[in-house]
């Protein structure tokens, strides 16, 4: 029925698993050279799409923040850019922007800054709307504009949460660029993508385990970095 | 006969949601006064001290500060007489993370222009009165601590510091020794007395009647959003106290005796 799901599948297609199992192994480490330079394609990707995002991210957090803005037209259309920004998937940004720009790592870019954008825009301003109100009236009663009351009682009160999420979407991009690479869009992923077109399975091995080990160190060292910002 | 500083014609400030908070208060204030306003909860302190500059909008009467109609002013020009009206609070409103030094830096931002404030570029007269402000306050150690890690009485410390770094004209203090206990509280009166004697007004909310008579010259009495008495401190005792309240006197309406007496 529906998705045609059975354990009976899953047992008469063991054997072929098996069969795969052994075209993956033993690894081919010889391709191990040719690597470095698109995983570091890929990490670029993840890092230029992070930090644009975030810098794009800040004029969006504050207008989708209640205590900030007050005119409910301004927030209300910032929220709405928001939800739509996070419901269109990011392979579909990296299909289309493959389309319109072209195969390679400026697709990808493009679509990891417009989804960094939207994780990280949601989460501070979601962070922002918590904060403590009181330094807020404080700065409105010592004469201070909205602009004033953002940079001196607003941004200290959100900058670790806003860091945190930047770091945290980084960690996120790293993944999601490797998988845009298998769509086109440059890097490791679509190393990956040749070697399983041209049944390289050994080489395509390699480049699993090489993007496991980046991603597991990544991810390490940016916990540390989270914990120590907080 | 010199012209008040601070004068609320008829003000009243109605909420939406029907609570009608203030109810035509007439109330002026001289250069150099300290005045005290007392009443119960809800009985509208917080709210008459709020449209003294206005973050409380009246809803009729007018608020007129040093012979300007502060209720007429326009957007720009409300906040340049923010800037001469300190504020400190019973929370205290410190930006928690933040060192004694950026909060009290803070206090100003309201006189310099905004791509100045925006860009943290204070020049060297605002360091010189911040630290000036720091030592008033006998802080100066404290300067580069975390504003959390400090006690209640210090970080109405930093709070005073703030308004003080304003060079301001006025204090408003906003019940700021509620959540401070005996001893401290007296210290902090004992500061903001400091500050008045240099010819700052002042002007505060408290609950703790030993604590009005102590400090304050004159006292106001806030009932049902309406003054129903305005005197001299020392002509205030428990009976105008009780009609004031319109109840008899409890133990926690005295702050309690000072350990360093």
């Amino acid at each position: 029925m529906g998705i045609g799901a059975s354990p009976r599948v899953v047992w008469e297609g063991l054997p072929s698993f098996y069969k795969l199992m052994g075209d993956l192994f033993p690894p081919n480490w010889t391709v191990l050279p040719a690597l470095v330079q698109p995983a570091v394609q890929t990490l670029q990707m993840a890092l230029v799409g992070t930090t644009q995002g975030a810098l794009l991210s800040v004029p969006l957090i504050l207008l989708a923040s209640r205590n900030v803005t007050r005119q409910a037209w301004l927030y209300y259309g910032a929220r709405g850019i928001l939800n739509l920004l996070r419901t269109v998937p990011e392979l579909l940004y990296a299909a289309i922007l493959v389309a319109a720009v072209g195969i390679g790592p400026f697709a990808g870019i493009l679509a990891l800054t417009v989804f960094s954008v939207a994780i990280i825009a949601k989460l501070t301003s979601e962070s922002l709307e918590a904060i403590d109100p009181g330094p807020m009236e404080a700065l409105e009663a010592a004469g201070a504009n909205r602009l004033k009351m953002v940079r001196y009682a607003v941004v200290p009160q959100v900058l670790p949460a806003y860091l945190s999420y930047t770091l945290f979407v980084f960690e996120i991009n790293v993944r999601v660029s490797f998988v845009l690479g298998l769509v086109g869009a440059g890097g490791i992923g679509q190393l990956l993508l040749t070697a399983l077109n041209l049944f390289r399975y050994q080489s395509a091995t390699v480049i699993i385990l090489v993007t496991l080990a980046a991603v597991i160190t990544i991810d390490a060292i940016s916990v540390r970095v989270r914990q120590a910002i907080v | 006969m010199t012209a008040p500083q601070i004068e609320l014609r008829g003000v009243e400030v109605h909420f939406p949601g029907g609570v009608q908070a203030l109810r035509g208060v007439d109330l002026s204030v001289l250069r150099g006064e300290f005045v005290a306003i007392v009443g119960l909860s809800g009985a509208g302190k917080s709210t008459l001290l709020r449209t003294v500059n206005r973050l409380v909008e009246p809803t009729a009467g007018s608020v007129w500060f040093e012979g300007e109609d502060l209720t007429a002013a326009a957007p720009a020009r409300l906040l340049e007489v923010r800037a001469q009206i300190g504020m400190i609070f019973q929370t205290f409103n410190l930006v928690r993370r933040s060192s004694v030094l950026r909060n009290v830096l803070a206090g100003r931002v309201g006189r310099m222009p905004t791509w100045r404030a925006l860009l943290g570029w204070f020049p060297r007269r605002d360091l010189e009165i911040v630290h000036g402000a720091l030592r008033k306050l006998d802080i100066q150690d404290k300067a580069f601590v975390r504003a959390d890690v400090l006690s209640g009485g210090q970080q109405q410390r930093v709070g005073i510091a703030r308004a003080l770094a304003q060079e301001p004209k006025v204090i408003l203090a906003d019940e700021p020794v509620a959540s401070l206990d005996p001893p401290t509280s007296h210290m902090v009166m004992r500061d903001l007395r400091r500050i008045n004697q240099e010819g700052i007004t002042v002007l505060i909310n408290l609950h703790f009647i030993d604590l009005a008579r102590e400090y304050a010259q004159r006292v106001v009495g806030l009932r049902d959003g309406q003054v129903v008495y305005d005197g001299p401190a020392g002509e205030v005792d428990d009976a105008t106290f009780e009609q004031i309240y319109g109840r008899a006197l409890k133990a926690d309406d005295f702050r309690g005796a000072d350990a360093e007496g």
